[in-house]
C-alpha cells in the first residue's frame, strides 16, 4: 500500500516557490534580457562554483520536504511522520548509540562497567552496537575505513563520469553537434562560455566526497554520536531543510507586503507615502531580536493554551518554523520597502510611465504593468542577500531558544546542545564542529553566489547596501 | 539649526507612540493577561483565584483601556494601557514579573554592558577601517585578493563559533584569562578581554568589505584624480584626501550604532557570565518576564531613534554642504 502522503505548510510554500522559479526559467527561457544577466552569472567561476554546492543543498533538502506517513513491515502506519530523505537514510536514522562517542569510533565516549563472558566486570570503553558490526572481533577498524572509503571514491567517480557523459550528451543534442566535440567543450573549457571545467571539477568533488563519506557513514558513526547517541551526521543534514526554509520563505512571506507597500509609498507619494514610511520605521525602530523575542515568547504562550488547534508534534513544530519565518521577516521587510520605494519613485517619472497615465490606464494597472517589472532585479538581489544573513540568524536565535521548535532539527539547536560540550573532559567537539562546517559551506557559497547575483544584475546597487 | 533639531525630535514622538501601541498589542492583546497568569503558574490545576492574586500583585487585573468603574480621568489612567504602556515615555519601567524594580536593574546593569560594547566598538572601527584602507592602498594585488577572500570566509562563519570556540582556545587550552565571569571595578579589566577580543574578530570580515567597498567607490572621484595630478603621493592622496571625505557615509554608518551600544551583545554577556543589558535580556527571554523584555523593546527604540537623531545631527556638523531647510 502506498503510504499517504503529508504536506506540511513549510513543505506546500518550499514547492510553490520551486514552481514558481521553474515558471519563471520557461518563461524567461525565450527573452534574452532576462536571461542575459543569468547567463553572466553561471560564466563567472566563482558564480557556477558556489551554485552547484547550493544546488547540493537544495537537493537535500527538497528529499527532506516530503513527508509521508510512516508504515511498519505490514504496511500499519506507526504515527511517525518521514520524509523521503529519511527513508534513504534510514540506516543513520535508526542506528542509535548509548551516548556519546567520537567520530568513527568503535568505543563510547564514556566508561562503563561491562560483563565479560566469564563473569567478572570490567570498567571499560563499552562497543558500539551499531559502528563496524560486521568487523571481526579485534580486527582494524582503520583498513576497513580505508577500504569503504576507497570503495565510495570509486562509486562517486563513477558516478560523476555518469553524469559528465549525461551532460555532453545533452549539449550534443542542444547544439547539434557531436557528442566527443562536446566532450572536449567540458574538459578544455571555453572562454566566452560556461567555464565547463569549473563545474566537472565541483562536480567531482561533491559526488567523490558525498559518496565516500555515504559509504562511510551506512558503517560507522562519521561524525559520531550525540548525548542521546543519535548520529551526528544525520543531525547535520536533517538540519539543511530548516536553514533553506529559514533562508528562503522569510523573503518570500513578506514579498507581497513589502513589494505592495514600497511600489505604492514610491508611486502615489503624498500621504500614502507619509504613512507606509511611518509604518516601516515604527517597525525598524524596534531593535531586530527583541521584536522576534517578545513574538516568539507570545507565540508560545499562545501554542502552549491551544494546544488543540495542533495535531502532531511535527505539525506543531512546523508552525513555530513558519511563525519564525514570518516574524523574521515582518523584521527584515523594511529594508526591500525602502528600496523599492525609491526605485518607484524613480520611476514614476519616467516618460512611458507618464504616457500611460495620460492616456487613463489606471494606477494599479500601471504598478502591475510598468512598475513591477522593473524592480524585479531588486526583489531578486535582496532575496539571494539576506540569505545567508538568515541562515546565521537562525542558529543564534535557536542559540537563545527563541528560534525554532526544540524538536526540529537545525544547526542552531546543535550548537545550542553543544555549548555545555566543549566543557567537558575531555572536550566533545564533533557535534559544534559539524553544524559549523555545514552552515559555514552554505553560507560560504551563499555568500558568494550573491556577489555573483549582484554584480551580473546591478554592480551599482553594490556600493548602497 | 536649532529649529531642525526640534523637528527632528517631535518627528520621532509619533514613532514612539507607535512603538509603544504596537508592543501593547503584542503584550497584552494577543494574549490576554490570564493566559500569562496561567503560564507563570504553571499550565495545569490553577485556581480562578490563584490567577487572580498573580494579576493583581503586578497590576494586570485592571481593564486593557477603559475602566468603567473608575470616576473622572481614572476612567483612563486606571487601565493597563497606561499603567504600563504610557508609564514607559516617562522611563517608568516598573516591576518586573519576579518583584524586582527595572529601572534600577537597568541603570545598574548598562554600564558592564557599556565595558564590552565600547571597546568592541571602537577596537573595531579602528582596525577595520585600518585594514581596509591597507588593502585599498594594494588594490588589485594578491594582498587585495587575499584579504578579500578571507574576509568573506570570516563573515561566512556564525558568531556563535567565534564565541564558542575563541573561549575554548584562549581560555581552557590555553588558560591566559578566565573563562567567565565579571569582578567590579578595574578587576574587571580581565573578564572584558577576551569577550571584547571576540566581538572585534567577529565584525572584521563584513566590516572590512563594507569599508573597502566605501574606499574604492571614493577612489574613483574627481577630486581624486586632482590630488594624484598635482603630484601628491599615494599615501598623501589615501589618508588626507579619501579619508577625510568618506567620513560622511562613515558617520552616518558609526552615529546610529552609539546609543545601541548600551544594549549589549546578547549571546556574548549571557554566554560569558557579564551581568550587562544583554545577558538581562536573555534571562528574562528564558524565565519568560514579559514585563522587563517589553521595557527592552521601548528602551532599544528609543535608543535607535536616538541614533536617528544624532546621525542627522552629526551629518549637519561634518559636511556643510548639507543645507538645513
Amino acid at each position: 500500500m502506498m503510504p499517504e502522503l503529508v504536506i506540511l505548510w513549510t513543505d506546500a510554500l518550499i514547492f510553490l516557490l520551486v514552481a514558481g522559479i521553474l515558471l519563471f526559467a520557461g518563461y524567461a527561457r525565450r527573452r534574452e534580457p532576462l536571461c542575459a544577466p543569468w547567463r553572466k552569472v553561471v560564466r563567472s567561476r566563482v558564480g557556477v562554483a558556489s551554485l552547484i554546492v547550493l544546488f547540493a543543498y537544495v537537493a537535500v533538502g527538497l528529499l527532506d520536504s516530503v513527508h509521508f506517513r510512516a508504515q511498519d513491515a505490514k504496511g500499519v502506519e506507526t504515527g511517525e511522520v518521514l520524509s523521503l530523505f529519511d527513508r534513504i537514510a534510514s540506516p543513520l536514522r535508526t542506528r542509535q548509540e548509548k551516548t556519546y562517542s567520537a567520530p568513527l569510533a568503535l568505543h563510547l565516549y564514556a566508561k562503563e562497567n561491562i560483563e565479560t563472558p566469564d563473569g567478572n566486570t570490567v570498567r571499560d570503553y563499552p562497543r558500539l552496537e551499531h559502528a563496524g558490526s560486521h568487523l571481526a572481533t579485534g580486527s582494524a577498524a582503520i583498513l576497513d575505513q580505508a577500504r569503504l572509503l576507497l570503495v565510495g571514491a570509486f562509486e562517486g567517480l563513477l558516478l560523476w563520469a555518469g553524469v559528465v557523459a549525461l551532460l555532453a550528451g545533452l549539449l550534443a543534442w542542444r547544439e547539434g553537434s557531436g557528442f566527443l566535440q562536446q566532450m572536449e567543450v567540458l574538459f578544455t573549457g571555453d572562454e566566452e562560455d560556461i567555464p565547463w571545467t569549473t563545474v566537472l571539477v565541483m562536480l567531482g568533488m561533491i559526488l567523490v566526497l558525498g559518496a565516500a563519506s555515504w559509504q562511510l557513514a551506512q558503517h560507522y558513526h562519521l561524525l559520531g554520536t550525540d548525548k542521546v547517541g543519535e548520529d551526528v551526521f544525520y543531525q547535520a543534514l536533517k538540519s539543511i531543510r530548516t536553514g533553506l526554509v529559514i533562508g528562503t520563505l522569510t523573503t518570500l512571506v513578506m514579498l507581497p507586503a513589502a513589494l505592495l507597500l514600497g511600489m505604492m509609498a514610491g508611486y502615489f507619494g503624498g500621504w500614502i507615502d507619509d504613512l507606509i514610511q511611518y509604518l516601516y520605521t515604527t517597525l525598524n525602530s524596534i531593535p531586530g531580536v527583541l521584536l522576534i523575542a517578545a513574538a516568539v515568547l507570545m507565540l508560545n504562550l499562545h501554542m502552549d493554551n491551544h494546544a488543540e488547534q495542533f495535531g502532531s508534534v511535527q505539525e506543531r513544530a512546523d508552525m513555530r518554523l513558519l511563525f519564525l519565518c514570518l516574524i523574521l521577516g515582518v523584521t527584515s521587510w523594511t529594508g526591500l520597502c525602502r528600496l523599492l520605494r525609491g526605485e518607484a519613485l524613480k520611476l514614476r517619472e519616467l516618460d512611458y510611465v507618464q504616457a500611460a497615465l495620460s492616456m487613463g490606464v489606471g494606477h494599479f494597472t500601471i504598478l502591475a504593468r510598468h512598475i513591477l517589472p522593473n524592480v524585479g532585479y531588486i526583489v531578486l538581489i535582496t532575496l539571494v542577500l539576506d540569505f545567508s544573513g538568515l541562515v546565521l540568524a537562525e542558529a543564534v536565535l535557536s542559540y537563545v531558544n527563541i528560534g525554532v521548535d526544540p524538536t526540529t532539527y537545525s544547526w542552531g539547536n546543535m550548537i545550542n546542545s553543544a555549548r555545555l560540550e566543549m566543557a567537558r573532559e575531555p572536550v566533545v567537539w564533533w557535534s559544534l564542529l559539524a553544524s559549523m562546517m555545514f552552515m559555514f559551506i552554505l553560507v560560504l557559497a551563499a555568500n558568494l553566489f550573491a556577489d555573483a547575483v549582484r554584480d551580473a544584475f546591478d554592480p551599482r546597487l553594490r556600493n548602497e547596501r | 539649526m536649532m529649529a531642525y533639531i526640534i523637528r527632528r525630535v517631535l518627528y520621532a514622538i509619533p514613532i514612539l507612540v507607535g512603538v509603544n501601541v504596537l508592543t501593547f498589542v503584542l503584550f497584552f492583546v494577543v494574549n490576554p493577561p490570564d493566559d500569562m497568569a496561567r503560564m507563570n503558574l504553571g499550565i495545569k490545576r490553577v485556581t480562578p483565584e490563584a490567577i487572580q492574586t498573580w494579576k493583581a500583585e503586578r497590576g494586570y487585573d485592571l481593564p486593557l483601556l477603559y475602566n468603567g468603574q473608575a470616576q473622572g480621568l481614572e476612567q483612563l489612567t486606571g487601565t493597563i494601557f497606561f499603567q504600563k504602556s504610557v508609564k514607559l515615555f516617562s522611563f517608568d519601567f516598573g516591576r518586573s514579573d519576579s518583584g524586582r524594580d527595572i529601572g534600577y536593574d537597568i541603570s545598574q546593569r548598562m554600564w558592564p554592558s557599556l565595558a564590552i560594547a565600547g571597546p568592541v566598538f571602537l577596537i573595531g572601527l579602528l582596525t577595520t577601517i585600518g585594514i581596509a584602507l591597507a588593502v585599498v592602498l594594494f588594490r588589485a594585488t594578491p594582498i587585495d585578493l587575499t584579504v578579500v577572500v578571507a574576509a568573506v570566509a570570516m563573515m561566512s562563519i556564525s558568531g556563535l563559533f567565534y564565541i564558542i570556540g575563541g573561549q575554548w582556545l584562549v581560555g581552557k587550552l590555553l588558560r591566559l584569562i578566565p573563562i567567565s565571569g565579571y569582578d567590579t571595578g578595574w578587576e574587571a579589566a580581565k573578564f572584558l578581554v577576551l569577550p571584547v577580543i571576540i566581538g572585534v574578530v567577529g565584525g572584521l570580515g563584513s566590516g572590512i568589505r563594507v569599508y573597502r567597498t566605501l574606499f574604492l567607490e571614493e577612489i574613483h572621484k574627481d577630486y581624486v584624480r586632482t590630488a594624484r595630478a598635482k603630484g601628491l603621493s599615494e599615501n598623501a592622496v589615501l589618508f588626507r584626501h579619501v579619508l577625510r571625505n568618506a567620513m560622511i557615509p562613515i558617520l552616518t554608518m558609526v552615529v546610529a550604532a552609539i546609543p545601541l551600544l548600551f544594549m549589549g551583545a546578547l549571546v556574548t554577556e549571557s554566554f560569558f557570565g557579564i551581568p550587562g543589558l544583554g545577558s538581562y535580556t536573555i534571562d528574562a527571554i528564558s524565565r519568560q518576564d514579559f514585563a522587563i523584555v517589553r521595557s527592552m523593546v521601548f528602551l532599544g527604540s528609543v535608543l535607535y531613534i536616538l541614533g536617528l537623531l544624532l546621525t542627522d545631527i552629526s551629518y549637519t556638523l561634518v559636511d556643510p554642504r548639507v543645507r538645513l531647510s
